[in-house]
């Protein structure tokens, strides 16, 4: 339907060429920056003005409740301000991207997983055809035989799981990508997902910038040709994919965002091999730490009677360990301290394994007819090689205790538990990417956003996808803050701590957003207001710091469709507040996240309403507070002020919520979207719509 | 880069790479790495002094082969490491997890 339709061209650009005004597009956005730091500093100013006096002057703790916990959300929202304020300091449009290098070998990744395979064939095709010289790889994570069959028809290289990921965490999409890194070597890697389709220039807009032997990544924008005008889902991203990332780039802080990236090789290793080195001193350090309690566990497990040589190693172990210990305070190497303790659990080992291989010696010839078995078990027993392997490790008789079994396979380098011990892509997290740029910083490598569509894609069609692609973005952002929280990790600078801290905490905005919502109807119903009075005080603090607050976000956005955006930032909280939820119980219980992979397809339009009932209650709940309180006005039985100040901010949330009408009703075109297979073609350039990342 | 090995009597494998260990030789290096094990010599001396510049691929060969080499019960031990291979391990911190050593004949100490 409206994929076809022409519009008006406002697709991002890198900012140069024939501007109108006076002194081009460079002064232009001098002169953008120098407005928007001046709001900056006076919407800090004014809102410091208004929380003192909240905080000092203004609680009713008669309604003490509600009182506190918007006192609290206000407090949240400052903070964010605070946050918003300094990324956007440094608002940093680039302009034409340098000339790419000569000779660069480029490997194109596409990432699949279950995709149909006529979407696959439709990003291969235009992966091949992009002009930078370049080898092409589908990364088929679903194994299936109709995309190998495609990737042979199209002539580009099929890439599955390597043998050593059977039976080994699969870390989804980061696993993917670590295991093609290993099976190829172009210096430069592109990123697409399996519905990018990227333009024939992508490789010769974004190469330039690794001129810079210090640039890691450059991020381009994702942008979703499905996606009709209105976008009723939010899923274009022209806030985060412009102005956001454009000022995380002036710290050298915008992050990776899984597709339509090009990867430095050498970044991504280093970062790998940097990983396993801590990773790997970690998990040593801490099994030789734990060591006693488990060993100690372990011998308590033993029967009491016999067993006396199991006995005799267990104790034996706690000497390695000890010498271990003191090895590796002394310096050396964990090279030299495991080798050293594995031949020591080798030699303890090997008497065990020989009375074992006797013991079994003795009964196999009290078995009728199995005497032929039985001299080569005698070779065994003279072979030290045998024996030396029955006694290495995990095939030790001390492995048999499975705390034991766990303490010699920690005390190595090998990293027994994991597929491949180099993991350049982050698996801290189910936004990898994210993880990933954060730890790419702290190494002291750069990044880049260049601001120009170089691939479209397939934005999700209904609203249970949709849902699904924002949870994961949630509890992905909030694993990483919980588990490498960027205000304390060594090698950021402030600048990139508070930039990356910046977009946590947004994602934490769900519980700041439930009492926005809640306030209005506990005042129109009950009369408890959070604040003493709604007097010419209280208009004189809120009423400039939310006017300069709104013409603050209007410069930022100016000529933007941000509007859905800064909707669907309300209407989601439900899942932001489950994300954080889920994130948390993960990242300290160890529950699973709910990681559902997104679908490209169009799913069944029913049972939706269940999906977004907490924002239907609220609507219900505003409406019906709102109605009250123009009742109790036009009776005459209510204060004009306070209810008029109340039903005008239940009027505000309701218009943010009422998008869910258009997301239920939306119904997609029945066919697909024609795939732009020229893109860049102006009849595919539409407005783009809003999203707060 | 070329790669010769010499197996020595108790079975240690001694191989010396010459030129440049990055992203384009470091398949080769990790295949060769594997095989040497593969053909039962998990104990591995990787001399380094004729190889020029190593990357971080170089790196990840190398670590692979050490896990190659473990999982079989024998080491990986790097001899002659230069001034820029020095450095990459002391950039990625990987200086904490392999001992370099100084000449061949102390990496075959205690084999």
């Amino acid at each position: 339907m409206a994929a076809s339709q022409p519009c008006e061209t406002r697709m991002p650009r890198p900012e140069t060429g024939r501007g109108g005004w006076h002194g081009g597009p460079a002064a232009r956005a001098v002169f953008r920056r120098g407005v928007i730091r001046v709001l900056i500093v006076a919407n800090l100013l004014l809102g410091l003005n208004y929380l003192v006096w909240r905080y000092l002057d203004s609680i009713n703790w008669a309604a003490w409740p509600v009182a506190l916990a918007l006192l609290a959300a206000e407090t949240y929202s400052y903070i964010g301000a605070f946050l918003f304020g300094t990324v956007m300091w440094r608002l940093r449009p680039r302009g034409e991207p340098p000339p790419p290098p000569p000779d660069a070998t480029v490997d194109v990744f596409i990432t699949c997983y279950n995709e149909p395979v006529e979407l696959v064939r439709a990003t291969v095709r235009a992966a091949v055809a992009i002009r930078y010289p370049h080898r092409t790889y589908v990364l088929d994570d679903g194994e299936s035989p109709a995309i190998r069959a495609m990737a042979e028809e199209e002539g580009v290289g099929y890439i599955v799981r390597s043998v050593d990921w059977r039976g080994r965490p699969r870390h989804a999409k980061a696993g993917n990508l670590n295991n093609a890194l290993l099976q190829t070597q172009g210096e430069f890697i592109l990123l697409l997902d399996a519905d990018q389709i990227p333009s024939p220039e992508i490789l010769d807009r974004t190469l330039g910038y690794f001129r810079d032997p210090k640039v890691a990544f450059v991020q381009t924008p994702q942008w979703f040709y499905n996606v009709p005008p209105h976008d009723p889902l939010g899923c274009q991203a022209p806030l985060f994919y412009g102005p956001i990332q454009q000022a995380k780039d002036g710290w050298n802080a915008a992050f990776l965002c899984g597709s339509n990236a090009v990867l430095r090789r050498e970044a991504l290793i280093q970062l790998g091999i940097a990983r396993y080195a801590q990773e790997l001193t970690e998990q040593v350090h801490r099994a030789l730490r734990t060591a006693d309690t488990v060993l100690r566990a372990a011998e308590r497990q033993l029967p009491p009677d016999g067993r006396a040589p199991l006995h005799t190693a267990l104790r034996e172990l706690h000497t390695l360990v000890r010498d271990a210990r003191a090895a590796l305070q002394a310096g050396r190497t964990i090279q030299e301290v495991t080798w050293e303790f594995q031949r020591r659990v080798e030699a303890l080992s090997l008497p065990l394994v020989r009375e074992q291989l006797v013991q079994l010696q003795t009964e196999l010839a009290q078995l009728p007819g199995l005497g032929s078995a039985e001299p080569r078990l005698a070779d065994h027993l003279d072979d030290p090689a045998t024996l030396r392997a029955l006694a290495r490790r995990e095939w030790s008789p001390l492995a048999a205790i499975a705390a034991v079994r766990e303490l010699l396979l920690a005390v190595d380098v090998d990293r027994a538990g994991e597929a491949q011990p180099v993991m350049p892509m982050a698996t801290i997290s189910v936004t990898e990417d994210l993880a990933t740029s954060q730890r790419l910083h702290a190494l002291g490598w750069r990044s880049v956003y260049h601001h120009e569509v170089l691939a479209r894609g397939l934005a999700p069609e209904d609203l249970r996808s949709a849902l699904q692609q924002r949870l994961r973005w949630a509890q992905g952002t909030i694993q990483v803050l919980l588990r490498e929280n960027p205000l304390f990790v060594r090698g950021l600078s402030w600048g990139q701590r508070l930039a990356y801290f910046y977009t946590m905490w947004e994602y934490l905005s769900g519980f700041a957003t439930l009492v926005y919502l809640t306030a209005p109807p506990l005042y129109l119903f009950f009369s408890w207001a959070p604040v003493r009075a709604y007097s010419a005080d209280f208009f004189g603090h809120l009423v400039p710091y939310l006017a300069v607050n709104q013409l603050l976000f209007l410069v930022v956005g100016w000529g933007l469709p941000i509007w859905r955006g800064q909707q669907y930032y309300v209407t989601l909280f439900p899942i932001w507040i489950q994300g954080v939820f889920s994130a948390v119980a993960n990242v300290y219980f160890g529950r699973p996240l709910s990681f559902v992979v997104t679908p490209k397809t169009r799913q069944q339009v029913r049972g939706q309403l269940v999906l977004v009932w907490p924002q239907l209650l609220f609507v219900g709940l505003l409406a019906l507070g709102l109605l009250y309180g123009l009742g109790r006005l036009v009776l005459g039985l209510g204060d004009w002020v306070p209810v008029g100040v109340n039903i005008g901010w239940a009027g505000y949330e309701l218009l943010m919520l009422s998008v869910i009408f258009q997301a239920l009703t939306y119904q997609p075109a029945a066919d697909q979207p024609a795939v732009p297979t020229v893109p860049g073609s102006p009849t595919l350039s539409r407005p783009l719509q809003a999203e707060p990342h | 880069m070329d790669a010769h090995v010499d197996v020595r009597p108790d079975g240690v494998a001694i191989l010396h790479l010459r030129g440049r260990l990055d992203l384009v030789t470091a398949p080769r290096v990790k295949e060769l790495l594997a095989k040497t094990v593969a053909e039962g010599h998990p104990r591995l001396v990787v001399d380094l002094a004729e190889v020029s510049f190593i990357d971080s691929s170089g790196l990840g060969a190398l670590i692979s082969g050490l896990k190659a080499a473990r999982v079989a019960g024998g080491d990986l031990r790097l001899a002659r490491v230069g001034e820029q291979g020095r450095v990459v391990l002391g950039l990625t911190t990987l200086d904490r997890v392999l001992r370099p050593y100084a000449t061949v004949e102390e990496a075959l100490a205690g084999y």
